[in-house]
């Protein structure tokens, strides 16, 4: 029969000659392999201090987003939470009142935003089914807690740093990863 | 009275020297196991213990901090005065062999020239035996009282798997003997400086004796004893805290001692090769003369862990193969044909 591929090899049953049989020549063998393992280069990242650069696809925690004068983009739309296949997101909607402008950029905002981080995907089906640019996947791990109610984010936990008080974190909460109008 | 007829002084140093002795072992045992560690991840291509300290070098203590912090588990079941002897023996017997090792020639201090060897017994290297044998006590005893079956298993496989090595590395050894003609290990180490090596009259009988070392210390590819991945772990599985930790340090105070073995017996001791110590003076050729054999005995415990880290552990039929069917005769080869070449030549 003709073997498909040329892969197969032809184990070799012969008995070992005396000089396999002493084996101390195979363990040499090895113990030479083992030794050139000492000057290989090292792949891992001493990670606290050095991190891994991520992807520019990476979808990190969820950021709710605010837009230059620090108001918020949401309008409680609810598209995200339709969107969303693990049903992570829920969320009221209010009416923004007089003398809220500088808070919330449109006449609806959300006064709750929810997201279960134990149930969430990190899919970003969210971010691209927001009309408002309001919900983006940042570069940051959700962090390890101890208790399942701490990985119900809010609002709070969400929402970007405001871009005039803050304007360093909002930076660093933006990352350096290009923007998605850029990518497409 | 016995004792006054003994230099008090003679008492005191020797009790130093003693106390110097053990603590410099407990010591390098802690840091062997940190070099195991590093020699492990560096031979895998890892980092290994990099965190305590600078380069890791306090892990050592922090493993131990922790050894001591644990809780201390003694099964409802087991023989309690035993389950602790176990470990307490293990250690004592580690530590013990080091007494008749000579670490160097001498040092003058105050006016005294102080050997540095605790006893210089005239039967050292039966000693040595004797103690080594004693040392597989400790484990069965442990793992006899943990009254577990794994436990009991890993006992069973070190008492035979040390009393099977003993022959090879003891017939070995007695071609040695035929050739250096004492068993005084001081004596050995002066006459190496002499003339050469023992290395060069018995390559195969180093080979043996290095081979039974590796077997009665339990380390890879013979630790069949411990053999994690089928005895959980041996004859220490119920053992818990710092009685563990007394298992697994006289692992490596043993390893500690049969590499300084190795290089009293084949190697020279403490003689620095190319220096002739009789140039120097007393104290410097001592130092140098501990240089040279802690020198020797980094270059063995490396081989041990880097052996342990390239060859798999043996099957059990194919250890009691390898001591009984091949080590046995070939150390009984060795003998006869040192005998026939000492009577042929008349040496």
């Amino acid at each position: 029969m003709q073997a498909l591929t040329n892969k197969s090899k032809q184990v070799n049953r012969a008995p070992m000659s005396f000089i396999e049989r002493l084996y101390l020549p195979s363990i040499f063998k090895g113990m030479l392999i083992t030794f050139s393992h000492i000057f290989k280069k090292k792949p891992t990242i001493n990670y606290p201090e050095k991190q891994r650069p991520f992807s520019p696809v990476f979808r990190g925690l969820q950021i709710l987003n605010r837009d230059e004068e620090g108001r918020e983009n949401c309008t409680a739309c609810g598209l995200c939470a339709v969107a969303c296949p693990a049903e992570a997101i829920t969320m009221e909607a209010a009416e923004r009142q007089n003398g809220e402008e500088h808070l919330y950029k449109e006449e609806k905002y959300a006064a709750k935003y929810e997201i279960n981080m134990l149930r969430c995907i990190f899919c970003g089906l969210c971010e691209e089914a927001c009309p408002k640019d309001a919900i983006y996947l940042s570069e940051t791990f959700t962090p390890a807690d101890y208790q399942r109610k701490q990985f119900i984010y809010n609002k709070t936990d969400l929402l970007i740093p405001h871009p005039k008080e803050n304007p360093d974190a909002y930076e660093k909460a933006l990352g350096n990863r290009p923007k998605r109008e850029s990518v497409n | 009275m016995m004792l006054q007829a003994i230099d008090l002084a003679l008492v005191i140093e020797k009790l130093i020297l003693i106390v110097i002795v053990i603590s410099a072992s407990l010591v390098i045992a802690m840091y062997t196991t940190f070099a195991e560690r590093k020699v492990a991840a560096i031979l895998q291509d890892r980092r290994g213990p990099n965190r305590a300290g600078p380069f890791g070098l306090l892990q050592p203590l922090a493993d131990g901090l922790k050894l001591f912090f644990k809780e201390e588990i003694i099964p409802n079941f087991s023989s309690k005065f035993l389950f602790i002897l176990g470990p307490a023996l293990a250690m004592m017997t580690a530590m013990m062999t080091s007494a008749v090792i000579p670490w160097g020639d001498k040092i003058e201090f105050f006016g005294r020239s102080v050997a540095l060897q605790i006893t210089d017994v005239n039967i050292g290297v039966l000693y040595v035996f004797g103690v080594v044998s004693l040392g597989v006590y400790g484990i069965m005893i442990g793992s006899w009282a943990s009254n577990n079956k794994f436990s009991l298993l890993g006992g069973l496989r070190a008492a035979s798997q040390i009393i099977s090595y003993e022959l090879a590395m003891g017939i070995s050894m007695i071609a040695l003997l035929m050739v250096t003609g004492t068993l005084s290990l001081k004596e050995m180490v002066i006459q190496q400086q002499q003339t050469h090596w023992n290395i060069i009259n018995q390559p195969l009988g180093f080979l043996i004796f290095l081979i039974c070392a590796f077997a009665e210390c339990n380390r890879t590819p013979f630790d069949l004893p411990e053999a994690e991945n089928e005895l959980i772990g041996g004859y220490h599985t119920e053992y818990s805290s710092m009685k563990l930790g007394f298992y697994l340090f006289a692992e490596y105070i043993n390893m500690f001692i049969s590499s300084v073995i190795m290089a009293t017996l084949f190697f020279g001791g403490y003689d620095m090769p190319f220096v002739n110590e009789a140039l120097l003076s007393p104290n410097i050729a001592a130092l140098v003369g501990i240089a040279a054999l802690m020198g020797k005995v980094i270059c063995f415990i490396f081989l041990f862990m880097w052996v342990r880290w390239t060859i798999p552990r043996f099957r059990y039929d194919q250890l009691m193969h390898l001591g009984w069917r091949i080590l046995i005769p070939l150390a009984l080869f060795n003998m006869l044909a040192t005998g026939g070449v000492i009577l042929y030549f008349g040496k």
